[in-house]
């Protein structure tokens, strides 16, 4: 994990030389002229760079030609995952009122369908005396996960950080991790996402971002590793004004929902969370925190549900 | 037997092919009028998606996938007969093997035709084998299923040389002897020749059984792998085989008596034939009734609250009129009925054929679509279209397209190739002569 830290480091301080040799280069005579003519004239002057491969070359500085878009990171790495991390979410049942600004965020954010939602608050009731409550479910990233199990062509795979993505690219369709499902989380694009810009459609297929969705693919919440890359909290966590979510790792013992830190050990330990189905195996990274000392009676999410 | 001796002549006249009739025309002109419905509504599915279906997300797999389910059922009675049969030393089916081949050759290509027509993205199947990942029970049933496809066409091809040498005989290469010469012209039925194909039968026909077993085994699979009620059973891969035994008895019993009638075999087709395949008809029968009896009553029991709501909507709910008519209409009432000797009549027999047949589809779409409607959460953020599941006029077109399809090429082939073995027909004659 280390050496990859340090390796990135690397990387981006040879980045930063370039962007500071091509700075150079341009007040006399434009790069992008440099490089498109072939007969660039060695000048003497070495820059050393970092290539690909990790390995520190020396190249001279006439030949430095810019990338105009920077590719993002490569489909071997968003299947890899963050190094280090183990992501992990609290939902706490207590603060949940189905106000859904997380619903709404998420399907903003990621263009879904207008048909479609990643995140489904449910009004829980299960026996004849028990009381009612919201649930919010989003995937729960599970650590033996039914859907990754049974995808024939490797579309939806488990990474190291713990987050089950998808891969639009190469999803054939068949809707066998819909079925395989307990949670029934996932949900499939029928027809063309009506909520996708031109540009977006466009744009190269990202496993991390889950964007842009494709027809005939299957799509999910995907704990937005995008924004972890950026330090930042997923959409859903920070959308909630009640605090409702929390999002964090479960190397570092914390989570958070931006406002407020706990220690999860701490958290799942005083307020006795639990996973849901937790007896069918399949090890969900998503904990529960019982709808106990309640913010808000049940009956006042039933303003905004439609069904 | 009742059969009666004939000369080889006379057999081989009665048992070449014949030119469609009026009413033969009739009938291709039918199936495909429906192929081509149903090709016109795989157009529009391609262009829109799998919108113009009424699949969605709760009920992710309809009738593509239960029609699937059926034709892999029907293909199995191919090596019921031919295999099962043969191996067990039972001469009297040889009339019937070449039309339970047909059947399961015809059967196992619209099952990997519908299998891609239900598939979101149909332009990606050759992802399957360049990122095949051998943990998935789908690249299981792609390896049994290409098998059986290879082993059944085989078993088709090689005892249909020794009739395509009696095809060809003194006739001109042109058109369709072409394509006989093509095939088999490399047949001059010397002894060796015979020794190695009769072997080589032998050797598919070992080989078919337990690949036969595959193909169903793991097609219940799909649904047994995962949690659903309904669908969460050990006794899954057993209770497919059983059905699809005996769905694929009944077809026999229906191509038996269709062929019989229009190509006038009574003298191949006999009484006895019907008769003894209502025996078996009745004893698969039985061993599905048995395995369902396992997979209903056991879970209703236990009464588990997910496996409740599901068999609530079998028994009573929104399901019980198909239910109930699958299990009486295409188990129990034919299974009665062919329990008597005039019940094994070929008029009879035929009309159990088609319960039992059509019985057997609706029971595919009550494995696949019920439990999908009951899932562990509550349905709830989605459109009410989102929590009923009624086939789309697409849908229906493209399962009868198929189901037309698969009919067609045994028409077909009954058209061009002789449907009743001759040479084997032949040479038992000669047997029972020397007797």
């Amino acid at each position: 994990m280390d050496t990859n830290n340090t390796s990135r480091k690397e990387f981006l301080a040879g980045l930063v030389t370039t962007g500071l040799v091509l700075a150079g280069c341009s007040s006399k005579k434009s790069p992008f002229e440099m490089a498109a003519s072939e007969d660039v004239k060695a000048t003497g002057e070495k820059v050393k760079l970092l290539s690909v491969d990790g390995e520190v070359i020396e190249v001279d500085k006439a030949f430095l030609k810019p990338v105009p878009n920077m590719p993002t990171i490569s489909n071997s790495e968003e299947r890899k995952g963050i190094p280090g991390k183990k992501f992990v979410m609290v939902i706490d049942l207590s603060r949940c009122k189905n106000l859904r600004k997380c619903q709404s965020a998420c399907n903003h954010m990621h263009h879904i369908h207008s048909n479609l939602n990643w995140l489904k608050v449910y009004p829980m009731d299960e026996g004849e005396h028990t009381a009612p409550y919201w649930q919010p479910t989003t995937c729960m990233h599970c650590d033996e996960p039914p859907c990754v199990k049974v995808c024939p062509v490797d579309a939806t795979f488990k990474r190291e950080d713990g987050i089950v993505l998808i891969d639009s690219d190469r999803c054939v369709g068949c809707r066998f991790c819909m079925a395989a499902c307990p949670y029934s989380i996932r949900v499939f694009n029928w027809e063309k996402p009506d909520t996708v810009s031109e540009e977006l459609a466009h744009k190269p297929y990202d496993c991390e971002t889950s964007m842009p969705q494709k027809m005939g693919t299957v799509g999910k919440c995907d704990f937005c590793p995008d924004m972890a890359r950026k330090g930042e909290l997923p959409h859903c966590v920070s959308a909630c004004p009640n605090g409702t979510f929390f999002f964090g790792d479960l190397n570092e013992d914390s989570v958070t929902n931006g406002a407020e830190t706990f220690r999860f050990s701490d958290l799942i330990k005083d307020k006795a969370g639990y996973r849901l189905m937790d007896d069918l195996g399949t090890k969900p990274s998503v904990y529960y925190l019982p709808p106990v000392a309640r913010n808000f009676p049940f009956e006042k999410g039933m303003e905004i549900d439609k069904g | 037997m009742e059969k009666i001796s004939l000369t080889d002549e006379q057999v081989v006249s009665d048992l070449l092919p014949k030119k469609f009739g009026k009413l033969g025309m009739v009938w291709v002109a039918i199936l495909i009028v429906f192929c081509l419905v149903g090709f016109f509504a795989y157009c529009r599915q391609l262009k829109y998606g799998l919108i113009v279906t009424s699949m969605r997300d709760y009920a992710s797999w309809g009738i593509y996938i239960s029609n699937f389910v059926f034709f892999v059922a029907i293909s199995l009675v191919g090596s019921l007969i031919t295999a099962v049969l043969r191996l067990s030393g039972v001469h009297w089916s040889t009339p019937l093997t070449r039309i339970a081949e047909i059947i399961a050759v015809s059967a196992i290509t619209f099952a990997s035709l519908i299998i891609i027509v239900d598939m979101g993205r149909p332009d990606r199947f050759y992802n399957l084998f360049l990122y095949g990942r051998l943990q998935s029970p789908i690249i299981w049933d792609v390896t049994v299923i290409i098998t059986y496809f290879f082993i059944s066409i085989l078993l088709l091809y090689i005892p249909l040389l020794p009739d395509m040498k009696i095809l060809l005989a003194g006739k001109e290469k042109k058109g369709i002897y072409k394509l006989y010469s093509f095939l088999g012209s490399f047949w001059k039925g010397t002894h060796l020749q015979f020794r190695i194909s009769k072997r080589a039968i032998n050797i598919l026909c070992i080989a078919i059984v337990p690949i036969a077993f595959s193909i169903h085994t793991v097609t219940s699979w799909l649904f047994a792998t995962t949690y659903r009620p309904g669908w969460d059973s050990t006794n899954f891969g057993a209770y497919f085989i059983a059905g699809a035994f005996l769905a694929g008895a009944g077809a026999v019993n229906v191509a038996m008596y269709v062929f019989r009638k229009y190509y006038k075999l009574e003298n191949y087709i006999t009484n006895d034939h019907f008769d003894k395949m209502g025996k078996i008809t009745v004893m698969l029968g039985m061993l599905y009734l048995y395995f369902n009896v396992n997979e209903y009553l056991t879970p209703y029991f236990k009464m588990k609250k997910p496996e409740v709501a599901f068999l609530n909507s079998l028994f009573v709910g929104q399901f019980s009129v198909i239910f109930w008519s699958a299990i009486f209409g295409g188990m129990i009432i034919p299974m009665i009925i062919l329990l008597f000797k005039r019940g094994r009549r070929p008029l009879p027999m035929f009309i159990c054929g088609i319960m039992i047949v059509v019985g057997a589809w609706f029971k595919r779409f009550l494995i696949v679509t019920p439990t999908l409607l009951q899932p562990f959460l509550p349905m709830h953020n989605v459109p009410e279209s989102y929590k009923h599941y009624f086939p789309s006029w697409e849908e229906w077109s493209i399962a009868l397209g198929s189901l037309a399809g698969a009919l067609l090429v045994i028409t077909f082939f009954a058209r061009f190739f002789p449907i009743i073995p001759i040479q084997e027909t032949i040479i038992e004659q000669h047997e029972k002569q020397n007797h």
